[in-house]
């Protein structure tokens, strides 16, 4: 199978996710859209991974170590963002972001 | 037409259709569904992919703990679709277009690169736990002591933003 599916099908979903950061004003739908966007990274690392593993090189366990990574940094960053979200729906009773545009006086 | 394109084909229509589910759905309760389902359909990618170490970390982590957090946050806001702010039409559209833009150009740039082809029938054991913990443990230390540090300045950092 050409690795190029695996391209295409990463690419469509880190564009979903553009669009969703893009379109949506719900605080928490942007910050799934952002999990979205690196999913799709993830999903690609794996599959150059598979395909340089199929090439015969034998250090390609390092771009599934990335993923791994980017895991844990996605978790500490999910934990941080949603206390944030909380912080935020508390001080002004909604999860709008257009709201947080007060911050700038 | 093997079982391993069907599979493939399958998984991704899911996958796309459900990553879709959650930018077009009113309701973020549905949305968040869609995404445990997204990342269900990704977690497969990861099995057909020889990845059997983080098809379980991210089965795990994604949609065991993220989701669930993002759900559980929802359900303690009481958000549903009648309170669920809108962007006005003309922006929604921008979006559309302008994400549109950008599988376009990737999509254009990337269909004529010439890269060796996944072999799908082949199994692979890089995937298993203990080669990854092997070089886990001997390349990647340092990013791995750091991560440690990072999850514990984020415990802390959660539990200060939430106490306030």
């Amino acid at each position: 199978m050409p690795v190029q599916y695996y391209i295409f099908l990463s690419i469509a979903l880190f564009c979903i996710g553009i669009m969703g950061v893009l379109m949506r004003r719900n605080a928490i739908i942007i910050f799934m859209c952002i999990e979205l966007m690196l999913n799709a990274v993830n999903l690609l690392l794996v599959a150059f991974s598979k395909m340089w593993v199929d090439a015969g090189r034998i250090d390609a366990a390092s771009a599934q170590l990335f993923v791994f990574f980017v895991m844990v940094v996605a978790a500490a960053e999910v934990s941080v963002g949603l206390a944030i979200i909380v912080m935020m729906y508390r001080n002004t009773h909604s999860v709008d972001i257009n709201i947080l545009s007060r911050l700038k006086n | 037409m093997g079982i391993e394109q069907i599979i493939f084909i399958v998984l991704s229509a899911i996958a796309i259709a459900a990553a879709l589910g959650v930018i077009l759905s009113k309701n973020p309760v549905n949305s968040v569904l869609c995404m445990i389902t997204c990342f269900v359909a990704i977690a497969g990618h990861y099995i057909m992919l020889n990845a059997q170490f983080l098809f379980v970390v991210h089965l795990i982590v994604y949609t065991g703990a993220i989701m669930v957090l993002f759900l559980f946050v929802l359900m303690m806001m009481n958000l549903n679709a009648e309170i669920e702010p809108q962007k006005r039409n003309w922006l929604k559209y921008a979006g559309a277009i302008s994400g549109g833009a950008l599988l376009l150009v990737l999509v254009a740039a990337l269909r004529e690169a010439s890269l060796p082809a996944i072999q799908t029938s082949s199994a692979s054991d890089i995937g298993l736990i203990s080669n990854l913990g092997k070089t886990l443990f001997t390349s990647y230390v340092v990013p791995f002591e750091l991560s440690s540090v990072l999850f514990l300045s984020a415990m802390v950092g959660a539990v200060v933003i939430g106490k306030k």
